[in-house]
């Protein structure tokens, strides 16, 4: 029902709205209301899920967060709304949130086709197959003729269907829509397998009974850059989300954490300054923000590490090594873009 | 009117803007073009926005590769079109209705008969049944039948046989595929010359009944008509039919037909929870029927079977067919309800089509055409046979 009421909103902004003009200034509707309206997963551990006292954390819930403490100075101003993978892209369309930070790939069609732009990848991930240990199945070309359960509506049910192609291997798709629903299939024992983004199976295995007892298979079956979304019709909400993105790299680039962010503050190391809006520098100007715009985002939240360690890090139940996320001198592929 | 307004001198009340059918053209002539101007506006407006949003519009994305595999009863692959893959989400939903209204309506058909039953055990059993189902949301009557029920089936090794080649488990109901041979054609002529030759026999024993008064078992002597003649048209043939067998491999069962726990939720769900709703309406139905009418049926001798197939249910189905008519409606529009379970109905392939797309709106219009459009044809149906039935006036 949320899925029509959605789609109707969306008909209903796209109908009645005037013009497209007067609806960009989302920093202005942001600070006039208050807080930032943020669309982030249902529940899925590590990058959106609500804890036993309703307050959501995670990776993409502490983007939101970042995006509020830039703007207000306050992580805490935001609202979320929980989607599943098909109420995401009309929710952002109609105007519902004002930014979808949701596990979300980027791809061409969604960046060309939906009328949004993506501000960053802030997870390198592929598309993985989970199992049950008890059978004995070590690669996914072991799974000819097995019923796989898949959420619609994401790109994953691309992923599976090209490579299962590709290596001339059959399955029977199960596709349920909600996540919840699919992972109790997988759990009830009504597949063999369940595939999403391997970050995402990392979460999922911890909502299922007995997480010892499944496997996450070797094979990466897909490209999967996640990261946070807005519509394309507002290009300065679109460089504060962009930025606020790049600042969290480039301040563990420099080794500005939450930490030592005060500390930092004394630095005379020019990129530093920059970055905190120190002396006469204010980039967040160009932004419309506060000259430290920077400062609170990291102060607040903390840079990308810290909020890559706290939610998904080897100390917590997600237990994902940084991998391809690790900095681009450290051998991954992140790479903030500088604040010059 | 002439000969009353004779003499009347022409006054302010006759302009013509005072004519009750000027009057009456001119407001309907307003009121379509404003509604057109509406929807117009309505139309441009979206057309324009989703274009300046660079939001894809247009229905050119039906005839694209779809590039999801999804389970449905036509055959589907990745490079189906979007346009086939929603036709086949709506041909599951059809399957689906029509299994549910037959299901919802033969037990509604025994609830309803049940609940007047005057065997106490009965009655309250029906009663039970009425209160339980007619009181839980469809939704969680489909999730208990899903995660419950069909979940709790062993798994597909410790499968439970029903008979040789016939198993259930949580992957479902497995069982040999009937492979028609090359002479079953005749098999279905014999068939058909048998109901025709059975139908033959009732007509006799109508007339002889209409002349003498005298009974005769049709029933039992048309059936056994159909079964010798189709029977020994079978077994003249040789072996006109064979059986394909379900095959059990390393994960699943391939060959003969199977019945997914995801269909068979469905249309059991379904079929149970509206089954409430019919028992409830076929109860009004008979209890519309004036007691006189029973009484009168057992004075001339008729046994309470016959009392209520010849006498009661005719006139009751007068009251029932209207309200049961909306129920069928129920049922089909349900059938959305199925994306909780991963059927792969008219809505959850809509939904892998919009999201790939983006084209919500469109795919919006789609579902409501084709829920539209089955309403329509189940309305009109249901409207024939309640005018058939219809009291005849004489």
């Amino acid at each position: 029902m949320q899925k029509l009421l959605i789609g109707l909103a969306l008909a209903v902004t796209v109908s009645v709205g005037l013009s497209v003009a007067a609806q960009a200034g989302t920093l202005d509707d942001v600070k006039k209301k208050g807080f930032v309206q943020c669309g982030v997963n249902q529940g899925l551990p590590g990058f959106g899920n609500p804890d036993s006292s309703g307050n959501y954390t995670g990776f993409d819930v502490d983007y939101c967060r970042a995006v509020a403490a830039a703007i207000f100075n306050d992580p805490g101003k935001v609202k979320y709304t929980p989607l599943d993978a098909t109420e995401r892209f009309p929710a952002l369309q109609s105007g519902e949130v004002d930014m979808l930070a949701r596990n979300t790939t980027w791809t061409m069609s969604r960046d060309t086709t939906l009328g949004f732009t993506f501000a960053g990848v802030n997870y390198y991930d592929g598309a993985g197959i989970m199992v049950r240990k008890s059978e004995n199945i070590a690669h996914i070309k072991d799974l000819d003729g097995a019923t796989i359960c898949v959420q619609g509506g994401t790109d994953t049910v691309n992923a599976l269907s090209d490579y299962f192609k590709n290596n001339n291997l059959k399955y029977t798709p199960l596709v349920i829509d909600k996540l919840a629903d699919t992972n109790a299939a997988y759990d009830a024992g009504r597949c063999d397998a369940l595939t999403t983004d391997r970050s995402g199976l990392a979460g999922t295995r911890l909502q299922l009974k007995n997480p010892a007892d499944h496997v996450i298979l070797p094979e990466i079956m897909s490209q999967e850059p996640l990261g946070p979304v807005v519509r394309n019709n507002d290009v300065q909400w679109f460089n504060i989300v962009k930025w606020v993105s790049n600042a969290l790299l480039d301040a563990e680039y420099l080794g500005v954490t939450q930490a030592n962010v005060d500390d930092m503050t004394k630095s005379d190391q020019p990129a530093i300054q920059r970055l905190l809006g120190l002396g006469d520098n204010d980039f967040g100007k160009s932004i419309g923000l506060d000259a430290k715009w920077a400062y609170y985002v990291i102060k607040d939240v903390g840079n990308y590490g810290d909020i890559y360690d706290r939610n998904l890090g080897p100390k917590t139940p997600m237990g994902l090594d940084r991998g391809l996320n690790a900095q681009w001198d450290k051998g991954g592929l992140q790479y903030g873009i500088p604040i010059v | 009117m002439a000969a009353i307004d004779a003499g009347r001198v022409a006054g302010s009340r006759d302009r013509w803007y005072n004519n009750p059918l000027i009057r009456s053209i001119t407001i309907q002539i307003v009121l379509v073009v404003a509604v057109v101007a509406f929807v117009g506006w309505i139309y441009h407006n979206t057309t324009t926005n989703l274009h300046d949003r660079g939001i894809a519009t247009g229905f050119g994305f039906l005839g694209q590769r779809s590039g999801f595999d999804i389970s449905t009863f036509l055959p589907t692959t990745s490079d189906s079109t979007y346009g086939y893959m929603l036709l086949a989400g709506l041909l599951d939903t059809i399957v689906v209705s029509l299994l549910s209204i037959v299901i919802a309506t033969i037990l509604g058909l025994i609830v309803g008969i049940s609940r007047l039953s005057s065997n106490w055990l009965i009655r309250t059993i029906a009663t039970i049944y009425v209160e339980f189902f007619r009181n839980i949301p469809p939704l969680i009557v489909i999730l208990f039948w899903y995660l419950a029920v069909i979940a709790a089936l062993p798994n597909i090794r410790d499968a439970i046989q029903l008979g040789p080649e016939i198993s259930l488990s949580n992957r479902g109901f497995f069982m040999p595929r009937p492979v028609l041979g090359p002479n079953f054609h005749i098999v279905l002529i014999a068939f058909v010359v048998s109901l025709v030759a059975a139908w033959l026999v009732r007509w006799w024993a109508y007339a002889r009944r209409m002349r003498t008064g005298q009974g005769f078992p049709s029933g039992w002597t048309g059936l056994a008509i159909v079964v010798v003649i189709t029977a020994g048209t079978f077994v003249a043939t040789g072996d006109p039919l064979s059986f394909e067998l379900p095959v059990k491999t390393r994960f699943n069962i391939n060959g003969g037909w199977t019945i997914s726990p995801e269909f068979a939720t469905m249309f059991l769900s379904l079929g149970v929870y509206t089954a409430s709703f019919i028992g409830e309406i076929v109860r009004s139905g008979i209890m519309a029927v004036s007691h006189g009418q029973t009484e009168a049926a057992s004075a001339i001798g008729l046994r309470s079977g016959q009392v209520l197939r010849l006498v009661v249910l005719p006139q009751a189905l007068r009251v029932i067919i209207p309200p049961l008519a909306s129920e069928y409606l129920n049922i089909t529009k349900n059938t959305s309800l199925a994306l909780a379970v991963g059927f792969a109905d008219l809505v959850a392939v809509g939904n892998n089509v919009l999201n790939p797309t983006g084209q919500s709106i469109e795919v919006v219009e789609i579902w409501m055409v084709f829920y539209l459009g089955l309403s329509i044809i189940i309305s009109v149906l249901m409207n024939w046979f309640n005018a058939r039935i219809a009291l005849t006036e004489r």
